[in-house]
């Protein structure tokens, strides 16, 4: 059996979307969720059932001569602009594609699982609109396995933007609360923004290379820019403006400053739907972007240094302000984004003579083990924030003798985040490092002090929940949820602590040979030994209430609140888009056209009207009149003769 | 035997309902025959589609099809020239469609019912006979035809300030179709070099005989008279208070047909005929329709009425009509092609739900709306679906037309083109900042007005207008290549004559 069932993968969500989407208000709740679930369920299996075979399989021609192939599995012609321009629908199969289809459907067949529980109110009635919720979760799954699966960029850009507006719905679902429409809004232009750069990348790509292909831009990079013939502008190759500006897209979703904004407000939708779009699969879409072009960044060296300096900087500066977060689920929001910049320095450092391209390898393994604990991670705080109906740090604390399997799940996916062996976090992390020495020493130390600011604010986290004192539950006492929500975190708990143990290298790399990977032992060492310092401080600080962390503050109150305020940069926006683009921009442009384009046709026909108007007094049926109009006529017309005839 | 062409069926389908709407007696009688005359031209639509689509299998290559010329007056060579290629066929789609929901969507139109219908189908008359004429003369007279009833049906049924602009879209248009006719006029005394002069198109692109000095002064009065319905900057301003004041059907229509009249007769006419100039004073023109793009997305953003936004955001993307067709490559122009379709639709599907929307909440200003979607979610969610689909969702046609024009604009290698094709793109975020401030404001949110949740969802006929839009802009973006392929066969013609000037 070849891969054209593959078609199935796309089909499911699609007719489940139309179906929920259609006729979902004829369903019950309960019963809407269940297809949903089902659906995506049998999708994961189909799903799975192609990644393995392409994986293990021998008889597709997945591996010739020790090099896994980029296999198309089937398609169509969609629109033809030119005749070399065409956009293909189509199902590609390679490493990373089939790495993606796994991740995608297991996490969200999970999320879809665990909804069931988490949406249900304490009387244990179903959620109003959950139809519309599971719909949404379909559609969203739709476009993020087409993104993956797309053989061209022009398939890649569609479906990059149906998951734009399957986040815009998702985060908008409680559409009644107006924190929830306006982070709807914020997510979808930030990240429409971003696209404008992506798709001016691609206009360039596609004019110089005449190719939207992947395989046809990847197999053969030197040659592909070949046909742009050198072709500058302002100093640099027009690939890489075209790769800087399609790398700006992915920095959108990705959530890379200063393009991250939207993410942390993102939050607003429900917490589940946080675990799968905003964790596990949509913001890493730009990090597998990149990989996907992986060999064209290579050429570009300026592209590189631009993609690993911006990487480097957003997960320092997220996990700063990770650090003094109060709210449960924006600590994590913060941890996502420098997690994620960690694949994207990755992915900078990278180059294909440096270890094999360890960098590559890192990133790719690292997407798929943080997918697995961050999911983890936000499902427990669905869970917490389910049994105490806040999002904040300050109404939480002891939970663990209320919630034991949440509080070690919550710690495996710490533990995991942190780098701690044996958990998944620690082998991705790793190759992580060794990829950034192997690139410069200077880019290893940064990432390595950053991935102790990471076990420090989990750990802050994970204490200020679960230990720190022992507030006033009153009647409300908090327990753990029901199973459809504790099966997820149990599996997810398992996963990330098997994950680490993959042969990635041998699977996933920048030219899809075997690699093995190799523990670089002074790296491994230090890097446990950063992350178990900074475990011990939390712990220090935030074990048992106490009095050191507030001092702290106020010692460094400046710093502390600049960081609170995620160091201004939601102000900044908010006076560029309000101030200047609304009051400097628009405002005197809808003026402009009112008053003087507008107003000059006004005037033009009042003019037309006084003009008549004046006219017609000379109409008077006053012989005096008519004689003196007369009278000066005549005299104009002699004057004007004499003139002409001297 | 005029009658065999079944092109002259798309004006005598509007006459016979126009003389049926005469001796109707009540609402329901003028229902019936609309709704009749409606869904013979859908028939008769699909039908010739099918026709063409057939006789394009079997490798009939002319030009234009279904050819046929008939002597109207002898004495300066004016005969009624029929045809039709394929963007005449999808114009001509796109109006049956137009008109169809159009009927629908103006059910419960009071007071003077059948008055109002007879306007409606003699405007509509006026549209399907310049889409398959291919004469300057009968193209000219369907025009007016068309451009009149709107002073009516705006002076009568608008609402607003409606006589205002009444009086300022007649006004501008005329003004610009007494540039037109200076045109054609010119067009015509030097459309052959051997003195048999010609008013049909086909003979005239043949001759191509129009002296370039001439051209100078004509391309710019043809691509400004048309422009101007066209909405181009900076004669755009009758679009918003046309709208704003223009009952719903008519509000479709003007923007789903008849703005497409200035951007079909721009290529038809100006670009066709004299493509030298064209060539050659290209430039001008897109720097006021890539202004157009731009400006009117800026515009929209602080708009407060619901009409108005949707009049600049359609100054918007009927300048992207403009600007892709001044970019004189196949692809950019089939794209424009796809834009008026996409837009045409969209726009017909928002002014549709504004006008049901202004029906029940007596007011458009979104600052005194809030929360309908929990209100009316029908109307709230073909609301969201026309928002994104205006926005360029791919799955919607927007994004498919949208798609096209950047990619043909951008084989124009020139920093002058390069800047104004990004310009261009910029519009797709400006569109998003304004669509969703609206969806934001009006539909989500708590409900701002106590009053308001004593409203109704649709009913039935509007149901059914919003539903065959949707499925109209949903189709053409979910399976673009179907038109695309016959739009970008019809333009080979066309993009041969510019390239031989």
């Amino acid at each position: 059996m070849d891969f054209s069932y593959s078609y199935l993968i796309l089909v499911l969500p699609l007719v489940t979307f139309l179906f929920l989407g259609l006729m979902g208000t004829r369903l019950s709740r309960k019963a809407a969720g269940v297809v949903g679930t089902t659906m995506m369920g049998i999708t994961a299996v189909i799903a799975y059932t192609i990644a393995l075979d392409y994986f293990f399989g021998t008889t597709q021609g997945q591996i010739v001569d020790g090099i896994r192939q980029q296999l198309v599995a089937w398609d169509l012609t969609w629109l033809e602009f030119s005749e070399k321009l065409v956009i293909k629908v189509g199902f590609l199969l390679d490493p990373i594609s089939a790495m993606m289809l796994m991740i995608i459907t297991t996490v969200s067949f999970l999320v879809h699982l665990y909804s069931l529980g988490y949406m249900q109110d304490h009387h244990h009635e179903y959620e109003k609109g959950l139809q519309r919720y599971y719909a949404f979760l379909s559609l969203f799954s739709l476009s993020m396995l087409g993104l993956v699966v797309a053989p061209n960029i022009f398939q890649m850009y569609i479906f990059w933007e149906l998951v734009g507006v399957s986040s815009y719905l998702l985060i908008g679902f409680y559409y009644t609360l107006p924190a929830a429409v306006s982070a709807s809004k914020k997510a979808f232009i930030v990240t429409r923004f971003a696209d404008l750069g992506f798709l001016v990348g691609i206009l360039i790509l596609s004019f110089y290379t005449q190719t939207f292909d992947f395989i046809t831009l990847t197999s053969d990079p030197t040659a592909a820019i070949a046909t742009a013939g050198g072709a500058t502008f302002m100093g640099c190759s027009v690939t890489a403006w075209a790769l800087t500006l399609i790398f700006m897209g992915g920095a959108g979703k990705s959530a890379m400053f200063p393009l991250h904004i939207w993410l942390p407000d993102a939050m607003e939708g429900p917490t589940p739907v946080s675990a799968l779009i905003h964790a596990a699969t949509m913001v890493v879409a730009g990090v597998y972007l990149i990989a996907r072009m992986f060999p064209l960044y290579c050429l570009e060296e300026g592209t590189m240094m631009v993609i690993t300096v911006i990487g480097a900087f957003t997960a320092f500066y997220a996990a700063a302000v990770a650090c003094v977060q109060s709210d449960i689920k924006r600590v994590l929001a913060f941890s996502t984004i420098s997690q994620i910049a960690f694949m994207v320095t990755s992915l900078g450092v990278a180059r294909p003579e440096l270890h094999d391209g360890v960098g590559y390898m890192a990133s790719m393994f690292h997407l798929f083990t943080h997918a697995m604990f961050k999911a983890l991670l936000f499902l427990c705080a669905g869970a917490i924030i389910h049994a105490v109906h806040s999002n904040e740090m300050s109404a939480m604390g002891g939970l663990r003798k209320y919630m034991p399997i949440c509080n070690i799940a919550f710690a495996i996916g710490c533990l995991a985040i942190a780098g701690i062996p044996p958990f998944a976090g620690f082998f991705s992390k790793d190759e992580i490092l060794v990829a950034a020495f192997l690139n410069s020493p200077i880019w290893g130390v940064w990432m390595m002090l950053v991935a102790g600011m990471t076990a420090f604010y989990m750990f802050r986290l994970y204490y200020k929940i679960f230990w720190w004192n022992n507030p006033d539950y009153g009647h409300h006492t908090p327990h753990d949820a029901p199973m459809t929500m504790s099966l997820p975190l149990i599996i997810l708990s398992v996963v990330s602590i098997l994950a680490g143990f993959v042969p990635f290298g041998e699977m996933v790399t920048y030219d899809r040979a075997s690699h093995p990977i190799h523990m670089t032992m002074w790296v491994a060492v230090s890097s446990v030994a950063v992350a178990v310092i900074a475990i011990l401080l939390a712990t220090k600080l935030y074990l048992k209430e106490n009095e050191a962390p507030t001092k702290m503050k106020n010692a460094f109150n400046g710093l502390w609140t600049a960081a609170y305020n995620r160091f201004y940069m939601d102000e900044l926006y908010q006076f560029i888009t309000h101030k200047i683009i609304f009051e400097r921009v628009s405002r005197p442009l809808a003026w402009f056209d009112r008053q003087i384009v507008d107003g000059s046709l006004n005037k033009l026909a009042s003019l037309t009207n006084a003009a008549s108007f004046a006219v017609r007094k000379l109409q008077s049926g006053n012989v005096q009149v008519y004689v003196y109009v007369y009278l000066i006529g005549a005299l104009l017309l002699g004057a004007i003769t004499v003139i002409c005839l001297i | 035997m005029i009658w065999e062409n079944i092109l002259i069926y798309f004006v005598v389908i509007p006459v016979l309902t126009l003389a049926g709407l005469a001796v109707c007696k009540n609402i329901k009688q003028v229902r019936a025959v609309s709704i009749v005359g409606a869904t013979a031209l859908m028939a008769l639509g699909v039908y010739l589609l099918v026709e063409f689509l057939q006789l394009r299998a079997a490798g009939v290559a002319d030009e234009m099809l279904f050819r046929g010329d008939w002597m109207w007056f002898e004495s300066l060579n004016i005969k009624l020239s029929l045809g039709v290629d394929g963007i005449s066929v999808s114009m001509l789609l796109l109006s049956c469609v137009i008109v169809f929901a159009g009927v629908f969507a103006s059910w419960n139109m009071d007071p003077l019912p059948r008055e109002y219908f007879l306007w409606f189908w003699l405007l509509s008359t006026g549209v399907f006979g310049f889409f398959i004429a291919v004469d300057l003369f009968a193209m000219f007279m369907f025009y007016e035809v068309a451009l009149i009833p709107m002073y009516l049906l705006i002076g009568v049924w608008g609402s607003g300030n409606k006589n205002y602009s009444a009086m300022k879209l007649t006004l501008m248009l005329m003004g610009a179709s007494a540039l037109l006719m200076l045109g054609i006029l010119g067009i015509y005394f030097n459309s052959s070099a051997d003195g048999n002069l010609t008013m049909n198109l086909l003979e005239i692109a043949k001759n191509n005989a129009i002296p370039h000095e001439w051209q100078y002064y004509l391309f710019p009065m043809t691509f400004v008279g048309f422009g101007v319905l066209g909405a181009m900057f900076p004669f755009h301003t009758w679009s918003p208070d046309g709208h704003a004041s223009a009952p719903t059907a008519v509000s479709m229509l003007h923007a789903g047909v008849l703005m497409k009249l200035g951007g079909y007769g721009c290529f038809r006419i100006a670009i066709y005929l004299m493509p030298h100039a064209a060539n050659e004073m290209a430039w001008i023109f897109l720097i006021l329709t890539g202004i157009s793009v731009v400006y009117g997305a800026f515009s929209a953003c602080v708009q407060t009425d619901l009409k108005y936004i949707n009049a600049y955001s359609s100054v918007s993307h009927c300048g992207m009509v403009l600007f892709a067709i001044l970019m004189l490559n196949t692809t950019a122009m089939t794209g424009a092609i796809m834009q008026m379709l996409s837009h045409g639709l969209m726009t017909a599907l928002f002014f549709a739900l504004i006008g049901m929307i202004y029906g029940r909440t007596h007011t458009r200003d979104i600052r005194k709306m809030g929360g309908l979607m929990q209100i009316m979610p029908f109307l709230g969610v073909g609301y969201v679906i026309a928002g994104l689909a205006n926005l360029g969702l791919p799955g919607f046609s927007g994004f498919v037309a949208e798609m096209t024009i950047f990619v043909g604009s951008f084989a124009h290698a020139d920093m002058f083109h390069r800047v104004l094709t990004i310009m261009a793109c910029s519009a797709i975020v400006i569109t998003a900042v304004y669509i969703l401030r609206v969806v934001g404001k009006m539909l989500y949110g708590p409900v701002h007005d106590e009053h308001h949740r004593t409203l109704t969802d649709a009913v039935w006929h509007e149901k059914f207008a919003v539903i065959t839009l949707i499925v109209c802009v949903a189709g053409l973006g979910c399976f673009p290549n179907f038109f695309n392929e016959i739009i970008y066969d019809s333009f080979s013609p066309i993009i041969k004559a510019l390239g031989a000037f």
